[in-house]
């Protein structure tokens, strides 16, 4: 038979408005991106323009001080008369930008680190030597140092949370490259003369894409854990600035009267990171299941 | 080869009557299987036969009660065992009866098999969990089952693990494993499909000869037409869930009835070379002089084994002119081919082509040179990036060379058209397009570079049967349009015959013989070829040559 | 099998290089001058000019490293400014709580994970899987000290069942007082660590699940329970016990906060003493300390790989 006497034209069932539809489904099917959205964009909205319509959070009134949480103080005083609910608010956004800035840079740092280490053969071994050697360093330690040695502020704090973490993301942007890298759809590219940045850009890098959103996510959250526990204690952003570690570093000593301090904080730090997370989950299971199977 | 006459059809083993699978909705038909009727007689071998997505595994795991009864839901109808209906039974029935009564093999061994269990205590397990035997009669037993099989030195081979033996054995470890029992039925799954062609006849014999010796009733799950020719005694043909046509295997093989039968049938290509015409002398397109390949696997801290992947190899390919790789896994024909496209740098030997040998060139020296030969890859479901048209992916490489989009398009357009697609399905997504339309694509893909040289790299070997015959006809259509020199590589020495004009056999790395394909099938010279030939499961069946 | 053993143990070379001069480099390359801001707000000059001279600052880069490396190699982990004593006595000193701690954890945490994660994965979509997940998720999400004080809170201010905190050595002690005080520290930081296992276990699970070969296993009929026990487990018994490995890294951190809650004279204490007290060489000693221990580690895992499968070459 001949190829005009049997011609094999293309009918695609599949229609382009039809395939949007069903991604919303997919989504609407994943609640937990739905649950975790919601919840994060109350607490983005609580850091962004809470502290408009708080009391003052460093405003001393040592009169109340160690009040119970009733009346006037929502969440109680600390012990130098500070309303903890005007803390905890403002707090918010220490945690949330770290979080933010934590996950952007490290997975910005780790996409291209990773891509070079998964492509370039002689620096692959380099490369990840190192990332074994700053893997095995405790992030909670190499942060400690990093802040004891520069001096506690928002750029240290986030510069000592992304370091630990750039390991994770090379690791595993590396790993998509090695599996992509052999697809017959990249080596015919490499065979139809098409230069290296430009088969990075076009068939490798969005292959990374979503177990990037999905890493992000987790990084976000486990970064706010960490600014919380170098607050807790003591390396942290001084508590001029209020954060969430650091008004319940300063809660300890009288936790057992006064364990609102901690609570309230610790509350918010939690819903917070629940939220990154449960919304982690989601993306996971909508925009990976592949990797959904191994995470 | 002489078949029984089938006339009369002995005891029933497993009766199927009526059977209907409903698929998990959103799918895209209701039923998986429907209303199919067969039965599997004593001592009989009955062929299920059918392309992808038939329902043939459907069926047999059904039997088995081996499917997810929540996606696929058994709606009607009996699978009867020697009686007993299987699909009214519960698990713990079915559990006591899968091993004992009924037992199964599957496509690849390697994964069927538990990687971190010995493999005589795999088939002892069978025997751990339906008798009450001592553990060393357990290990007797074993033994003499591995025995049965012609497995060598069972003792031996009773400690080793699956990585540590051949596919061959390894299918012969879960054969030994289903008979264990000795059931009266044996559902073989596509049980030779992952095996080489030399491997495949041993087992087939095997699977003969035991179900002759023990008069098991064998349920035999395949695609391939030379298999059924092979072993059946009554064959059942599936297409879309339901069966089209069964009978003995003589007839359906000798005079199918039903036209889908027809066309899978004169599908299947003859291993008689056809009539080609006396090659003329050509300007060379490609020449490969000396060409090795070893792959080290060494570290630094410990010495590597050296794998010679291609030695040694000389071939020659003239404008216009097709030259078939074959040999099986492991005999460094794809080595070879991605040596040439340098997807993988040669350690030795010259590769010339536009009269520059490009062995050794650096990727910016070789890059004009890439566009001389081209590559289509076996699996249509990955040779296209998911994420890009159909379109960008047909003018990436005119584009890597010069052309401006407009010219590439328009060059994309026309190659749809000589590979038989619509223009105007540039813009869609390679998801929205069928195996066989996804290969097309990709020959368009190399062709828009106007390639001296195109290789195919088992380019039809995912493909079912009758879109294979579509697709090598395009391919030999467009060698002759465009005077390509064409490398076909290929396990399946019947596609072989049909579109080489010479063949060159490879055996571990090494060239073992070359010469026009003719003359190689009927004078096979070296010792691998004929055992090549000798294996060609169907190779002494006349397919019925209809349409 | 001695080769593998051997080549794996060197491997581990260069990584502890590469640890150690990441350290290193770490106190040259800070910006702003490190000394000054370890010696404090309120330090003289003659106060930074010390702690410079303790911390080699002064001298050439080379010169110091190789100072460093070369006390390293003997085993030494530096001395602290203010007590003068040598960085491994004080780990001498701390180091049994620690390890106990981390111990009981280890164990707890993998009684309760394994057969979770592997229950959760039998019964993938059931409430119980629901549940694991819901709590694994959960467990991702709250500080260790939070927990910590909630513990403290209801079991030992409301309930007054344990002591609130502290530690008592078993051998000093005895187990009982040992362990009624080692349950809450080591409740606390289990549950991060079981999150972990737990996921890890499942995923894994459910992945061998899908094998063929576990397919073969209900074709010959076996039960559920042996499929689940003897084909799933044991493949998945690789990754799990990687994760175990790793997740030793998460501990580290568990516990230097764990230690504070508790009031826990361990390393972890160690480590926030010397925070506190600007004791710059402690914390690297400390981190070296932690991190050799965690590549040890996982070296140890790296070679019980064979155990589990076969085809892991030697």
């Amino acid at each position: 038979m001949s190829v005009d006497a049997n011609p094999q034209v293309a009918e695609p069932e599949a229609v382009p408005a039809k395939a949007e539809l069903s991604q919303w489904a997919i989504i609407r099917s994943h609640p937990s991106i739905i649950i975790g959205g919601i919840l994060l964009g109350i607490m983005i909205l609580i850091g962004v323009i809470g502290p408009l319509f708080t009391a003052d959070p460093i405003a001393l009134n040592p009169i109340k001080r160690l009040k119970p949480p009733q009346g006037e103080f929502l969440f109680g005083t600390d012990f130098l008369g500070r309303d903890v609910f005007a803390r905890v608010v403002h707090g918010a956004r220490i945690s949330l930008v770290v979080g933010l800035a934590v996950s952007g840079i490290a997975v910005f740092i780790g996409l291209i680190v990773g891509m070079i280490s998964g492509y370039i053969r002689v620096l692959d071994a380099i490369i990840m030597r190192i990332m074994d050697g700053l893997m095995s360093i405790p992030a909670i330690l190499l942060a400690i140092a990093l802040i004891s040695l520069s001096g506690a502020t928002l750029t240290t704090v986030v510069i000592a949370i992304v370091v630990p973490e750039v390991p994770r993301v090379v690791r595993l942007v590396r790993s998509v490259v090695l599996t992509v890298r052999e697809e017959p759809y990249v080596e015919a590219a490499i065979a139809a003369g098409t230069k290296l940045p430009l088969i990075l850009y076009r068939h490798i890098l969005p292959n990374t894409i979503a177990p990037m959103i999905v890493q992000a996510t987790y990084i976000c959250g486990s970064a706010m854990l960490t600014e919380s526990i170098l607050g807790f204690l003591g390396a942290g952003i001084p508590p001029e600035i209020p954060s969430w570690g650091n008004i319940m570093a300063e809660g300890r000593t009288y936790f057992q009267l006064s364990p609102w301090i901690i609570f309230y904080p610790g509350i918010a730090l939690a819903v917070t990171v629940l939220s990154v997370n449960i919304l982690g989950d989601g993306l996971r299971d909508t925009l990976d299941p592949r990797i959904a199977r191994k995470m | 080869m002489a078949k029984k006459a089938q006339n009369k059809r002995p005891e029933t083993v497993l009766e199927i009557k009526g059977l209907s699978v409903t698929l998990p909705e959103g799918a895209d038909r209701e039923y998986a299987i429907q209303d199919i009727s067969f039965t599997v007689g004593k001592g009989e071998i009955v062929c299920v036969v059918g392309e992808s997505g038939s329902g043939k595994s459907v069926t047999a795991h059904t039997v088995m009660g081996l499917i997810p009864r929540k996606d696929l839901t058994p709606v009607a109808g009996q699978a009867l065992l020697s009686g007993e209906d299987l699909l009214v039974k519960s698990e713990a029935e079915l559990r006591q009866l899968r091993g004992e009564r009924m037992a199964m093999i599957f496509q690849e061994p390697m994964t069927a098999l538990n990687p971190v269990m010995k493999v005589g205590d795999q088939i002892g397990e069978m025997l751990e969990i339906h008798t009450s035997m001592s553990a060393s009669q357990r290990a007797a037993r074993v033994l003499e089952v591995m025995a049965d099989v012609n497995l060598p030195d069972p003792k031996k081979l009773f400690d080793t693990y699956p990585h540590q033996l051949s596919g061959g054995q390894r299918q012969r470890i879960m054969i030994a494993m289903a008979l264990a029992l000795e059931p009266g039925l044996l559902i073989a799954d596509e049980p030779t499909t992952a095996l080489d062609v030399t491997t495949q006849a041993q087992i087939l014999d095997l699977i003969k000869d035991i179900q002759e010796r023990h008069g098991t009733g064998v349920l035999f799950i395949t695609h391939d037409f030379g298999v059924v020719a092979e072993i059946a005694d009554h064959v059942v043909v599936m297409q879309h869930g339901l069966v089209v046509e069964q009978g003995p295997a003589a007839q359906i093989l000798g005079k199918p009835s039903h036209p889908y039968t027809q066309m899978l049938i004169s599908s299947v290509p003859s291993l008689v070379p056809p009539q080609r015409p006396e090659p003329e002398v050509r300007d060379t397109a490609l020449q490969v002089h000396d060409l090795d390949k070893t792959y080290d696997d060494g570290g630094f801290f410990k010495k590597g084994r050296q794998v010679k992947a291609a030695q040694g190899v000389e071939l020659v390919i003239h404008r216009g002119e097709t030259l078939g790789v074959v040999g099986e896994s492991g005999s460094g024909k794809s080595t070879v081919a991605r040596c040439i496209v340098r997807l993988i740098d040669p350690t030795g030997g010259e590769v010339m082509i536009s009269g520059q040998n490009i062995a050794g060139l650096a990727e910016n020296a070789l890059r004009p040179y890439r566009r001389d030969v081209q590559i289509v890859f076996q699996d249509p479901y990955r040779s296209l990036n998911p994420r890009r048209t159909v379109g960008q992916s047909i003018v990436e490489g005119p584009m890597n060379f010069g052309l401006s989009h407009q010219e590439a398009l328009e060059r994309a357009r026309e190659l749809m058209r000589v590979v038989g697609l619509a223009p105007d399905a540039l813009d869609r997504f390679p998801h929205q397009f069928s195996g066989g339309q996804r290969q097309r694509i990709c020959i368009a893909r190399a062709l828009a570079m106007e390639p001296k040289v195109l290789i195919a790299d088992e380019a039809v070997s995912a493909l079912d049967v009758s879109v294979q015959a579509q697709v090598l006809q395009l391919l030999d259509d467009v060698r002759q349009r465009y005077d390509l020199a064409m490398l076909f590589i290929t396990h399946d020495l019947r596609v072989a015959a049909q579109v080489c004009d010479r063949i060159m056999v490879m055996q571990n790395g090494v060239v073992v013989e070359q010469g026009l394909t003719a003359e190689v099938y009927a004078n096979p010279s070296h010792s691998y070829t004929e055992a090549l030939l000798g294996a060609a499961p169907g190779r002494n069946t006349e397919f019925a040559k209809l349409a | 099998m001695l080769g593998y053993v051997i080549r794996r143990v060197l491997a581990t070379i260069p990584v502890m290089v590469i640890v150690a001069a990441f350290v290193f480099l770490m106190l040259r390359l800070s910006p702003g001058d490190p000394a000054s801001v370890i010696a404090g707000d309120y330090a003289t000059a003659e106060d930074i000019a010390r702690i410079r001279e303790q911390l080699g600052l002064n001298e050439p880069i080379l010169v110091q490293f190789t100072k460093w490396i070369g006390g390293l190699a003997q085993g030494d982990l530096g001395t602290s400014i203010f007590t003068n004593l040598p960085v491994t006595t004080l780990i001498a000193q701390r180091i049994e709580p620690t390890i106990m701690l981390t111990l009981t954890t280890i164990i707890f945490t993998v009684l309760v994970a394994v057969p979770l994660g592997t229950i959760a994965a039998w019964k993938a979509g059931s409430w119980i899987d629901r549940a694991v997940m819901v709590f694994s998720v959960a467990g991702f999400s709250v500080p260790v000290f939070v927990l910590g004080y909630i513990l403290i809170y209801v079991i030992s201010i409301k309930l007054q069942w344990l002591p609130v905190q502290g530690y008592r050595s078993m051998f000093e002690h005895g187990v009982g007082p040992f362990l009624r005080h080692i349950i809450m520290p080591t409740l606390t930081l289990s549950v991060i660590f079981i999150a972990l296992i737990a996921r890890m276990t499942r995923a894994s699970v459910m992945e061998v699940l899908q094998e063929d070969y576990v397919r073969t296993a209900r074709a010959k009929g076996q039960s559920e329970l042996k499929v689940l026990l003897s084909h799933a487990l044991r493949n998945a018994a690789v990754p799990i016990v990687t994760v175990i490995g790793i997740g030793i890294a998460l501990l580290i951190g568990g516990v230097v906060v764990t230690e504070s809650v508790y009031n826990i004279p361990g390393l972890g204490r160690l480590v926030l003493d010397a925070v506190l007290a600007r004791d710059y060489p402690i914390i690297q000693g400390l981190i070296l300390f932690f991190s050799f221990i965690y590549i040890l580690i996982n070296l140890l895992i790296d070679l019980s790989y064979t155990l589990f499968d076969p085809r892991i070459r030697y």
